[in-house]
């Protein structure tokens, strides 16, 4: 039955137009991004190596694909949350808004199983962002700028990968991308499930995003002792797949407190949508 | 052999914040009932039917359904049961036939593409089954409403407020509907509504709800029985009869007058005493209306609660 459960959430978040906004919009970015590097992409190079010119040669095609990608990827701590909070704060307010709550809650089926799908449909919609992002990303990027091998700035060095060393860290790259925007999608869930209108949890999750990415950012003593706990502070752990050697434990650590967000606002919003008296 | 109980009710209550919407709730309806739910606005009708459906849930009291508590077999229930409450909403942007083959997949039931048809045609959509809903009109919707609470061909249909919106000749074919449901299909039928003389002509038995409480049960021909009946007497010389009248013990039955016309409440036995009475004090009666309706009596019972 949740197979079935989850077909169906899946045909109606696949049959709503808002649905295509997402992939629509990132097909725009990247294609906006990389015409625009490909026209700008010597000087952009330049200014990233400004320093290291003096010191180094560079031989090779570095302005390609990759490269491009990688910069791309910094899309999902503002754009993706936003294409991802679209869909998942719809998915129980839209039936609050439409009036299908009753048709639906009056079937033989547990609101454990009804929320559960609904969730699973959001988290699959959400990977499938991330996929289309690559998908774009990857093959615009490689048909601009063509392969080579990858430059990955680091704080105190330059690292550069090889061909075949490029492809495995990009594959993991964006399937902890799905883990992070998992989280965005769990969190306008719960918040879909509080309200009765889906405008009311797209605007709170970018809200809440955008005063933990402040927060974040501020030198303030009380403000630098939540910020482990922000699960913001996480989203960018992708990035660990371009170092070298790869620091397995943070990523592992990145992925723990990602996980733990995701299945705490799944959890909530199980308990709260089973205690819910259905007046819409 | 004791007739099976479909619905039973036991103490059911429901407080929102300070509100009791349902206060100690009783009630059975059996196997083959059209039972009338009745009810001025804000009596707990609603919320009585959104507990049944476990669309809220109650704060005191129990709801067994075919025998069963709801809470405990909350999905084995709900399989017998097919509703509309209040205005029935669909998925705007998919098409009537997507919008219950979805439905049907969450039955348990095999509802085939053949089924669906077979309701569509039933209620008269067979033809739109392709349009998407947002395109129908309220009556539409309410046909494809009770489509969808016929889906899976259930035992018991609960139907709140079906004809809320539809032109009187809608509304004549879900009353003509739900006779037919009852009579030739077996159906159990739970009908809340706030019309009145609709429930009259399709119910069994009836409660009447006010305030969250049960004021009244019974059949609908003991309620209406139990009742004073408004008479009208059309007679040839109003002051005569005026006159006579108030000289009597029917004063007190007398209510007011209009052009030709004298208003009483009477029980049934002293509709052909009245008329004996008139015609031995030579009033000339030239008609006498007994008018008998279940909107009076509830407006009555209602109107003695306030």
């Amino acid at each position: 039955m949740m197979l079935t459960l989850i077909q169906i959430e899946l045909f109606k978040i696949f049959k709503k137009w808002r649905t295509y906004i997402g992939f629509i919009a990132i097909s725009l970015l990247v294609t906006v991004i990389q015409v625009g590097i490909s026209f700008e992409g010597s000087r952009t190079l330049n200014f990233m190596t400004r320093n290291l010119q003096q010191e180094f040669v560079f031989v090779g095609n570095f302005l390609n694909g990759y490269l491009v990608s990688q910069l791309i990827l910094n899309a999902i701590f503002l754009h993706i949350p936003f294409l991802v909070a679209l869909v998942a704060g719809d998915l129980l307010a839209g039936e609050a808004t439409m009036g299908t709550y009753r048709m639906l809650i009056t079937r033989p089926v547990s609101r454990f199983n009804l929320v559960t799908a609904k969730f699973l449909a959001g988290i699959i919609y959400t990977a499938l962002l991330i996929i289309w992002l690559a998908i774009m990303s990857l093959s615009l990027g490689t048909i601009l700028f063509g392969t080579g091998e990858l430059m990955s700035m680091q704080s105190d060095a330059i690292v550069i990968f090889a061909r075949g060393d490029i492809f495995w860290r990009f594959l993991y790259a964006y399937g902890f991308a799905i883990v992070a925007m998992s989280v965005v999608s769990s969190l306008a869930f719960l918040l879909s499930s509080l309200v009765e209108n889906s405008i009311g949890p797209i605007i709170t999750t970018m809200a809440i995003i955008i005063a933990f990415f402040i927060i974040s950012a501020l030198d303030v003593g009380v403000f630098q002792a939540v910020e482990p706990y922000l699960f913001t502070s996480y989203i960018g752990g992708w990035k660990s797949f371009f170092n070298k050697p790869v620091d397995y434990s943070t990523i592992f650590k990145s992925l723990m407190v990602l996980g733990i967000h995701i299945i705490g606002f799944y959890g909530l919003t199980l308990y709260l949508f089973k205690r819910k008296d259905i007046l819409t | 052999m004791e007739e099976e109980k479909i619905i039973e009710i036991k103490n059911l209550s429901k407080q929102f914040k300070e509100v009791k919407a349902v206060d100690g709730l009783n009630l059975s309806v059996y196997r083959g009932d059209v039972f009338g739910f009745l009810g001025p606005n804000g009596a707990g009708k609603s919320t009585t039917i959104r507990m049944m459906l476990s669309l809220i849930k109650p704060t005191e009291g129990e709801i067994s359904l075919f025998g069963k508590s709801l809470t405990k077999h909350r999905n084995i229930v709900l399989r017998n049961i097919g509703a509309i409450v209040e205005k029935p909403d669909f998925y705007g942007y998919l098409t009537a036939f997507k919008n219950l083959e979805i439905l049907g997949k969450l039955s348990y039931t095999d509802v085939s593409r053949k089924r669906i048809m077979e309701v569509l045609e039933f209620v008269g959509l067979e033809k739109r089954y392709k349009s998407k809903v947002k395109t129908f009109s309220h009556g539409m919707k309410q046909r494809l409403g009770l489509a969808q609470a016929l889906l899976h061909d259930p035992d018991l249909i609960i139907l709140d407020e079906p004809t809320t919106g539809l032109d009187p000749q809608g509304m004549k074919e879900i009353r003509e509907l739900i006779i037919y449901l009852s009579r030739e299909k077996n159906k159990t039928i739970f009908l809340s509504s706030h019309i009145l003389s609709e429930v009259e002509i399709v119910a069994s038995r009836m409660i009447i709800l006010n305030k969250g409480k049960k004021i009244v049960e019974g059949t609908v021909t003991e309620l209406l029985n139990s009742q004073d009946i408004q008479v009208t007497v059309e007679v040839e010389n109003i002051e005569k009869a005026e006159q006579k009248i108030n000289e009597s013990k029917w004063k007190e039955k007398f209510t007011t007058s209009a052009n030709k016309k004298m208003f009483f409440k009477l029980l049934q036995e002293e509709i052909s005493e009245l008329n004996k009475f008139l015609v031995e004090n030579e009033v000339g009666v030239s008609a006498l209306v007994p008018t008998r309706s279940l909107e009076g009596y509830f407006l009555s019972i209602t109107e003695k609660e306030k």
